[in-house]
């Protein structure tokens, strides 16, 4: 049975359908890729499954249960953890406070030290220990992306939402990356990622989901995509990607 | 008994009347509200002088009248200049360095100022009412079975005036543009070579003239005192939260609505009650509609 | 700085004994004291820890101070007055903040501050319960002056303690934890499972329900009131300037502003009568740009935050 089931979903702003009667399955302890070019409505669409908004129409299922129409902090309970674009610590907290508040709220921890432990076990999986007192504000970027993860981890999640985790990293901290996310997905979790760098879609995904101007127009195996004459059309097919064919495709 | 044919045509007349002397007082309440919206929407401040603004522009205008001689009407320049020196060296020296701070700092400096500026007053001037007794008044005339105040009307239509050249000052003029630009974004104005500090204190003094000319062209029809500073503070948040934040569009359309609002509350529930319906009125759009009735930002 | 709230409770009960050793003038100054940490510590869960900028405080005091008195008028025992003042107070910010606290900034504010407006035009225009503009006498009590006074003066501190050991307990618990991760970043807090309306209304109603027993006391103590006094807005903007004074979000910070406030305040009134409230300005104006662990410390952290926004868009 599928974790997670978008039927019909639709997404309408004012005039603008950011998110167009998208279908999808997802099945648990797959690494699954969101790609678009910019606008597609990938974001909107992780805002959909994670509740910030509700779908104009259309139904979302987690785990055999309606979601669609319950509040962010019930969804983040049930186990759908998210990271964003734009990391967003609490930046007057410690990393270690930072990682138990999702401990604590989401995860339901009974006790501060319970939660401390939660989150201590998260962040040394990400090999942030070294720096577990050290205030949110004073990371580097790379060291709040991770962070990011290691919030969303100490929830628990059965799905998790990656939007962008590698934006304006360099090349040795993707990597870097890339082996903590499939380290996760090692530990069952299921992962949706929306991602800009194709290497990294290509890598790590078993199966890759395209959106354009907010509707699903290609799904199938990585290799499979990149033939797909819609996708090259909508997607590589943009100037920018042409110039780097297979690099990064916009950013 | 009042014959039944004529009672439609005289509560018609009642309601038209009502409803002109509300927008009469609602072009007024525009002109004290307009200027309040402008800091709010280019600076993020909520300026609590502004009421104490509008006290000191009408005594600028009662002590022109009394010893200079000069008609309210025409102090609108005088107090508009002083207010606005006011207002820009307020800005420029005080509230510009907290400017980027959260919401309470400025809100709680704005308030001691307040607190200094309107003591002041009741120091200098006591807190006793003055009233501008004009030698002559235009009185009032009778059209069409309506009563037409006219002070009361020439000084709304000057504070509509005022409101329209702020409004071509901010479209028009290159200040006015850069006061735009800040407003939509700082930093792209800034990188611009748009001096952000100085076009905040040209903002606040404008704020500062607009609050100090709807000061004077009020002298002729509140008493003055201190005490009213609080009032036609109130008055300013209402207008902007109806009309929505930062257009000119929206404090002219929040005036208005605000005025009509107050003169058919009276009727309903008696004079002392007007600004309750207003308030109550400002908490439930708060609650349902915090973008005002146009629902618009921007100076459009 | 920081102080241990211990200690801080350690001094509250030594004020305790202030009886032996002042009079009346001392007394009145004590209670005025323990009413500011009520009101101060109150905010401070609002406006300190969840960051919200209420402006709502009179609104309760008022409220509270109106239940209490017509309460007694109708013959409920005074202790209980208080009690029952506070909980309607409570009930009304419970309602009032489920209505107002999604919004943000200055229309927070102002909708807070509307509700004293509105509780005040209310309170004025419903004459035959609370007298209106004439005000309301509180029944008289059988008491010696200085009886009275130890008495108010003893209750007024005794519901500083308890708002002191909620303000404790509020910091080491899981509401104190959320109500941090709300003003810190609000959205994020909803993502990590935090019910955040549900905190924003529990941390609304705590900043309420003392102060609607404080409005009570003071009621009973200055046995008349009348709604321009008790709704004032002076009432919503000391306490904040005391959370400034003493530190925003920590538990003793509000305690020791109420004390310096009271003190600034009683040196102001007595030397400069006339322009008492010009002078409380200058010291608003003097605290935000001078005090470098007051506001400014505040404001310096928030800037941190902001840099480091923009050192990402550069990375």
């Amino acid at each position: 049975m599928s974790i997670l089931t978008l039927k019909g979903v639709s997404q309408q702003f004012g005039g603008l359908r950011a998110v167009d009667d998208v279908d999808l399955a997802v099945e648990p302890g797959e690494i699954v890729g969101l790609i678009g070019p910019n606008g597609a409505g990938k974001t909107t669409l992780v805002n959909l499954v994670t509740g910030v908004y509700k779908p104009t129409s259309g139904s979302i299922e987690f785990d055999g249960q309606r979601i669609d129409g319950l509040k962010p902090y019930q969804i983040s309970r049930l186990g759908v953890a998210r990271t964003y674009q734009v990391v967003q610590p609490f930046p007057e907290m410690t990393v270690l406070e930072n990682v138990m508040a999702p401990a604590t709220f989401a995860a339901g921890a009974k006790s501060v030290a319970e939660a401390r432990d939660e989150a201590m076990s998260a962040i040394e999986f990400l090999g942030l220990a070294p720096q577990k007192d050290v205030l949110a504000a004073e990371l580097t970027l790379a060291g709040r992306k991770r962070l990011e993860l290691a919030k969303s981890l100490a929830m628990k999640p059965k799905v998790l939402l990656l939007d962008e985790v590698n934006a304006g990293l360099n090349p040795a901290e993707i990597d870097v990356a890339l082996e903590m996310i499939r380290a996760i997905a090692a530990r069952g979790v299921t992962i949706i990622l929306i991602e800009h760098l194709m290497k990294v879609v290509m890598n790590l995904c078993s199966r890759i989901v395209v959106l354009h101007h907010g509707a699903k127009i290609a799904e199938g195996l990585p290799l499979e995509i990149t033939r797909d004459e819609r996708v090259i059309k909508a997607y590589l097919g943009n100037r920018y990607a042409e110039a780097n064919p297979g690099g990064k495709a916009n950013g | 008994m009042v014959p039944a044919a004529i009672e439609p045509t005289r509560y018609s007349m009642l309601y038209a009347q009502i409803l002109l002397n509300g927008l009469v007082l609602g072009g007024l309440y525009a002109c004290i509200a307009v200027g309040f919206s402008l800091v709010w929407g280019v600076l993020n401040v909520i300026n609590i002088l502004h009421g104490s603004f509008v006290v000191l522009g009408s005594y600028i205008a009662y002590f022109a009248y009394v010893h200079l001689g000069i008609h309210p009407f025409l102090s609108v320049i005088l107090a508009g200049g002083a207010l606005f020196a006011l207002g820009y060296v307020v800005q420029a020296g005080l509230i510009n360095r907290v400017v980027g701070a959260p919401v309470l700092t400025t809100l709680v400096l704005t308030f001691g100022l307040d607190l200094i500026l309107n003591n002041g007053m009741i120091v200098a001037f006591t807190a006793d009412y003055r009233t501008v007794q004009l030698a002559h008044p235009l009185g009032s005339t009778v059209v069409g079975g309506l009563v037409l105040p006219l002070d009361r009307l020439v000084a709304m239509l000057l504070a509509c005036v005022l409101t329209v050249i702020l409004y071509f000052v901010l479209v028009r003029s290159s200040i006015g543009r850069a006061i735009v630009a800040v407003r939509m974004d700082r930093e792209a104005a800034a990188l611009m070579g748009v001096n952000v500090k100085r076009i905040y204190a040209i903002t606040f003094g404008l704020g500062a003239l607009m609050a100090g000319a709807a000061g004077s062209l009020l002298s002729l029809i509140f008493p003055i005192s201190p005490l009213n500073g609080s009032e036609f503070l109130g008055i300013a948040f209402i207008v902007c939260v109806l009309g929505g934040l930062g257009s000119i569009s929206g404090a002219i359309v929040g005036g208005l609505a605000l005025g009509a609002i107050q003169s058919f509350g009276a009727l309903l529930i008696g004079p002392q009650h007007g600004l309750t319906i207003a308030f109550v009125l400002l908490i439930i759009l708060l609650i349902f509609k915090p973008t005002g009735i146009m629902g618009r930002r921007g100076y459009e | 700085m920081t102080v241990r709230p211990i200690y801080v409770l350690a001094a509250l009960l030594l004020v305790a004994f202030l009886p032996l050793v002042g009079d009346n003038y001392v007394l009145r100054l004590g209670t005025m004291f323990a009413m500011y940490a009520v009101l101060a510590q109150s905010w401070n869960i609002i406006g300190g820890y969840a960051g919200y900028p209420s402006f709502a405080t009179a609104a309760f005091f008022g409220l509270g101070a109106y239940a209490g008195a017509i309460l007694q008028g109708n013959g409920l025992p005074m202790p209980l007055a208080w009690l029952a003042a506070g909980i309607v107070a409570g009930l009304f910010a419970a309602l009032m903040g489920a209505a107002i606290l999604h919004l943000k900034g200055h229309y927070f504010a102002i909708a807070s501050l509307v509700l004293a407006e509105v509780l005040l035009e209310v309170t004025t225009s419903w004459t035959s319960l609370t007298g209106g503009g004439m005000g309301l006498n509180l029944p008289v009590i059988r008491m010696s002056v200085e009886a009275q006074a130890q008495l108010f003066f003893w209750a007024m501190l005794g519901l500083a303690v308890l708002t002191f050991l909620m303000s404790w307990y509020v910091s080491s618990s899981r509401i104190g934890f959320a109500l941090r991760c709300i003003r810190q970043n609000e959205d994020a807090s909803s993502m990590v499972g935090v019910n955040t309306t549900f905190y924003k209304v529990v941390a609304f109603v705590l900043s309420a329900l003392f102060v609607g027993s404080a409005g009570a006391l003071y009621a009973s103590w200055v046995f008349y009131i009348e709604p321009p006094d008790v709704y004032s807005v002076l009432t919503s903007v000391k306490p904040i300037v005391m959370v400034m004074l003493g530190g925003a979000g920590t538990v003793a910070g509000p305690v020791i502003g109420a004390a310096a406030f009271l003190v600034m305040e009683e040196v102001v009134w007595r030397n400069f009568l006339s322009i008492h409230s010009a002078v409380l300005g200058l010291l608003i104006v003097a605290l935000i740009f001078f005090l470098p662990n007051g506001v400014l410390g505040f404001i310096r952290k928030r800037k941190r935050t902001g840099a480091d926004h923009s050192k990402e868009t550069a990375a």
